[in-house]
Parts: structure tokens; C-alpha cells; sequence
């Protein structure tokens, strides 16, 4: 299991309801499933993943995050966890879809690249050009990420909108944190988990 | 690889009278079927698959007459539906005209045929029907529920009315209810056999005719409905049958020459009977198992105790994938156990019969699931 679904793991509590926002193949949903006697649903747009997911045992409902249906589909407050991983950054409007999520979630997870990361700052500054790293490997007409940020935009997001951080890890590419992260997340870290809630 | 010996239909004469949901009582009938595979030791590995509006009870193999099935491309030995792994049932819907109970059967009470005296049929009675010949079988519970389009209309019945009988409910290219513009197609169509002067208010087997220029026209609009404007673009186009437009109403365009033909093969080759067109119209137009539960299909499906897979696709517009939205959100108002798939395809209605990968992928997996389930209780017991 890779470090990021295990930093998810521990922040779930045993037998909740999760929904996983473009759950990809299932595998952290099945972990969940298997491992914290969690129950729910994920959504994924992809063909090939939805095929997987089925494969994979899970219950899954094919939808686009940009159609914006989560408030269709479920009520206020129907899952104790709404996780998305990766994925803020690609829709149209991650303001929207995070409205959504802290509707029809107790708790919500996210994780994205940090665009404010150190690496970034220098290929931008000295190179001049859009950053391509690890993380973020893509060229910039070609990239799914259309919707780029800080951690410290993410921040000001919440902020603006009342949704209250419950808790943030920062964390490096390989999901390892350190003390310089603590320090200054916004220019040393690579991808953060949040935990986020409505205040 | 189909099944290979010609496939046997067989004949189950119901004992107990059948009470209709308009009130008539069926005393006695009969329901023709086909099964394939083996039904192991506990009878646990059954599958009743359901057929729309103009099927029959042949879905899969090769049968006496050396006609191919259904639903082939789906069942048999190392298909989606796997009979080798699976008993599958297929019955002919009561009302139909190939066997089972219908317009075109002997009224035992006046030793004619029925014509148009056969009751109204709905799907909850059909339901009940194949639920008596799930008894005959013995079969305690279906290990699923397969059916697209009406066929999946029966399914999410079978899940309301009888929520202990089945495991598995796969609802394909299906609606909760008929829309006004689907209703209003039926309607059309049944005015079409209707208008037809060899109707004869529904007694044309009497006098030894059959209204074969209005079937056919009912069965060119049903038809249409079933397809996809860019399906049939790419297919027919504007294309002309002679070079030239000849400014007169006779076939011109190649797809009036298709449509023609596909009315008039179902009219006469098919043999279908007009009569069971329109009673199996009308079924499609009551079918709102939500009526019952003050018109909330979430009330409607809070018992139902089945695992779902609902499955769409985006070209067809008879049953679009915004009906299946419906039924998939009424399931997880309730928490239920759903997978919903929506199949990118040109085809239209008729997608559910053709062979597409992410379609087959998803449904084979899901059926992977059902037998999975199966084997599980199977080390259970």
C-alpha cells in the first residue's frame, strides 16, 4: 500500500461511512473495507478504472467530479469521510466540488501538490518556465493539473469560504515529513493531506 | 463459442390461479422457458434473465429452427453470463405470442383463442409468474436478476416484490418509469395496429387475418426510438438508393428502405402478434413500481435486500442515462450495495445487445462478483 493511503488510513475511524472521489481502482476503498470495516461508495469517471473497481469488489459510481452530482446522489452530512486524492487540481472548479464534499461529508480529505514548493519557485524564477518535477510531470499544454495552487492559496480558500482546517500533513513525494516542512510547509513541501471540515 | 446442441424450450403449467393486477384472474397458464448450464447441488447458481419488449424465452445457443438467441453474445459457455458456471433461465413473458400464456392461445373457458380478450398484463404480474415458475424449479433464491430495457423494469420489480428471492439485480438500459414522450411512442405505436382495417378490434385470428402494415409501422417507430441520430448518420447517412432524388414517395433514402424492412420482417417473418404488441406497450406504460409508495422510488426500493448493477449508455435517449440516475440514487437513499456504469457508446437503445469492452468488462466482473458470492456461502454451508 503506498504512504499516502496509509497517512488516509490512520485518520480513519473503524466501521464509518467513506465516499472516494475518483477512487481510481478501489484499492484504498478496499483497504478501508478490509482493514477499518469502513462501508461506501467510490466515483470514478475513467472506463478502464470502473472496471478495475468492480474487479476489485467495490461498490462504484461512474460519474465526471465536473457534472457537480454529489449533492444529487447523496444527502447532507451521508458520510462520516468524503476523500479525494489527487484530484482537486484537475476539475473545473475545486471551490465548487469542495462545497459539495463539505456538504454531503462529516469530514472531508484531500491531498494535492503543493505549485508553491521550493523546486517549482526556482524553475519559475531562474528557468523561467513552468515547473516539471516528479510530482507534477507534465508539460503545461499538456498537464490534466488545471487548477494549480498553494498550500497557502488552499488556505486562503478556506478561509474565505468558512471551512475550517482540522488538520494538515506535509508531507515530500515519498509521503515523508520533516521538521523543515513543519517549518515552512508553503515552500518545502510537496504534497499535504488536509482534513477539513465546515466550520 | 455458443451453446451447441439446439437449445429445447420447455413448458411450465401453472397450478395455482394467477390474480391480475387489473382484476381478472388467470385460472389457469402456461410459461414457456429455456435453461442453460447446470443448476448445482444447492440449487444456488441460477440466473433469471428477463426479455424486452419483443424477446422470448431463446436468449442464448442455437434452437431447433437454427435460431440464434437474444442475447447470445452475452450467454453461453465462457461469456459474460457464464453457463458453465451459471443455470440460466429465460421465460417467455406471459402475454407473448411464442408459447407461453397469450393473445394467440386457446381460452380454455371458451375454447377460443383469446385474440383480444386476453387481460391486461403488467409487470408485477409477470413478476409473480416467474416467480411461480421459480417454485416449479425449486430454487429458493436467483442467484441474479438479469434484464435490459423492459427486461430491467422486471428486475427492479423482482427486487420490491420479492426482495428474499434474489442476490444479484443487474437493471441495464432501463427507466423507473416510463416518461409522456415514452408513453406517447406506444401510443403512436398502438394506434398504428389499431388503425390497421385487418385489426378488427383485436379479433383478426377469427378472421383469419393479421394487421401486418400497422405492426410493421409500430415496429419502424419502436425501432427508431432504439437507435442513435449519430448511430444512424454514420450508418445511412442522406444516402439515396438510386443516384438521383426521383421527387415521388417511394423509398429514396436508404434508411426509409431500412426501416421498411425491419417493420416488415418483424411483421411477417417474425410472426410477432399485434395483439401482444400492444399488451406488452401497455405493461411498459404502467410499470411505476413507485405508484405504490406514494411516488417515492426510494420508499419503493427500501426493501429491496439485492445487490445492485445499473448500467447505461450515453447515446441511447429511449432510456437515457438520467432515468438510470434515478434508480441508482433511489438505491443509495437506501444505502443499498450499487455499482453504476455508463457505457460510451453510438448505438443507442439497442447498445445492451452489442459488443462493447467496457460494457462486457463491467458486467463480466460484476457476474465474476455474483459467482464469487455464491462459492463464498457455498464454504459458508
Amino acid at each position: 500500500m503506498s504512504t499516502e493511503f496509509k497517512l488516509i488510513a490512520d485518520l480513519i475511524a473503524p466501521k464509518s461511512r467513506v465516499l472516494d472521489l475518483g477512487c481510481g481502482d478501489g484499492l484504498l476503498l478496499q483497504h478501508l473495507i478490509k482493514h477499518h470495516q469502513v462501508n461506501g461508495y467510490g466515483m470514478e469517471l475513467d472506463a478502464q478504472k470502473t472496471i478495475q473497481a468492480v474487479k476489485n469488489g467495490l461498490n462504484v459510481i461512474q460519474s465526471d467530479l465536473n457534472s457537480y452530482d454529489l449533492s444529487y446522489y447523496f444527502d447532507e452530512d451521508s458520510f462520516d469521510y468524503v476523500i479525494m486524492t489527487q484530484a482537486l487540481q484537475v476539475v473545473s472548479r475545486p471551490d465548487k466540488l469542495l462545497e459539495q464534499m463539505l456538504n454531503v461529508g462529516k469530514n472531508c480529505i484531500v491531498t494535492f501538490p503543493n505549485f508553491g514548493y521550493w523546486r517549482n519557485r526556482k524553475q519559475l524564477m531562474f528557468g523561467g518556465k513552468m515547473p516539471e518535477t516528479e510530482v507534477l510531470p507534465y508539460h503545461w499544454f499538456d498537464t490534466p493539473n488545471i487548477h494549480m495552487c498553494t498550500f497557502k492559496d488552499f488556505e486562503n480558500l478556506c478561509e474565505e469560504r468558512h471551512i475550517k482546517v482540522v488538520a494538515r500533513t506535509v508531507v515530500n513525494r515519498e509521503h515523508q515529513t520533516s521538521l523543515g516542512m513543519r517549518l515552512a510547509p508553503n515552500l518545502l513541501g510537496e504534497v499535504a493531506l488536509y482534513q477539513i471540515r465546515k466550520k | 463459442m455458443s451453446i451447441s446442441n439446439p437449445t429445447v424450450p420447455q413448458t411450465f403449467n401453472a397450478s395455482t390461479p394467477l390474480q391480475l393486477i387489473s382484476g381478472s384472474v388467470l385460472n389457469e397458464y402456461q410459461l414457456v422457458y429455456e435453461t442453460y448450464g447446470q443448476l448445482n447441488a444447492d440449487k444456488s447458481n441460477a440466473i433469471l434473465v428477463c426479455h424486452a419488449l419483443s424477446g422470448d424465452h431463446h436468449v442464448a445457443g442455437i434452437d431447433a429452427d437454427g435460431k440464434t438467441g437474444w442475447w447470445d453474445g452475452y450467454i453461453g459457455p465462457g461469456k459474460v453470463i457464464d453457463t458453465d458456471q451459471f443455470f440460466v433461465v429465460c421465460s417467455n413473458n406471459l402475454g407473448g405470442c411464442r408459447g407461453s400464456t397469450g393473445p394467440t392461445t386457446i381460452n380454455p373457458q371458451t375454447g377460443k383463442v383469446y385474440g383480444a380478450d386476453f387481460p391486461i398484463i403488467t409487470c408485477k404480474d409477470w413478476v409473480a409468474s416467474q416467480n411461480e415458475l421459480r417454485k416449479h424449479l425449486e430454487i429458493d433464491q436467483w442467484a441474479a436478476l438479469v434484464g435490459g430495457s423492459m427486461g430491467g423494469m422486471q428486475v427492479m420489480q423482482w427486487a420490491i416484490d420479492y426482495p428474499n428471492r434474489l442476490r444479484h439485480a443487474v437493471v441495464i438500459a432501463a427507466a423507473p418509469k416510463l416518461s409522456a414522450q415514452n408513453i406517447a411512442f406506444n401510443e403512436v405505436a398502438r394506434r398504428a395496429i389499431m388503425s390497421d382495417p385487418e385489426f378488427h378490434e383485436g379479433r383478426f385470428l377469427e378472421h383469419n387475418t393479421v394487421p401486418k402494415s400497422g405492426l410493421a409501422l409500430a415496429r419502424m417507430l419502436g425501432h427508431l426510438t432504439y437507435l442513435s441520430d449519430d448511430m444512424m448518420g454514420s450508418k445511412f447517412g442522406r444516402e439515396l438508393r438510386e443516384d438521383k432524388l426521383q421527387y415521388n414517395f417511394d423509398v429514396e433514402f436508404q434508411v426509409e428502405s431500412y426501416l421498411r424492412y425491419q417493420g416488415e420482417k418483424f411483421a411477417t417473418k417474425m410472426n410477432f402478434d399485434a395483439n401482444t404488441y400492444l399488451l406488452m406497450t401497455k405493461a411498459l406504460d404502467y410499470f411505476d413500481p413507485a405508484a405504490d409508495y406514494g411516488h417515492d422510488l426510494s420508499k419503493a426500493l427500501a426493501n429491496a435486500k439485492a445487490k445492485f448493477l445499473v448500467v447505461s449508455f450515453t447515446s441511447d435517449w429511449r432510456f437515457s442515462p438520467q432515468r438510470s440516475h434515478e434508480i441508482v440514487k433511489a438505491l443509495l437513499d437506501n444505502d443499498a450495495d450499487v455499482s453504476y456504469a455508463e457505457i460510451t457508446s453510438e448505438h443507442g437503445h439497442d447498445a445492451f445487445l452489442l459488443p462493447n469492452a467496457h460494457y462486457e468488462g463491467i458486467f463480466a466482473n460484476y457476474m465474476q462478483r455474483v459467482l464469487d458470492d455464491i462459492k463464498t456461502a457455498e464454504v459458508a454451508a
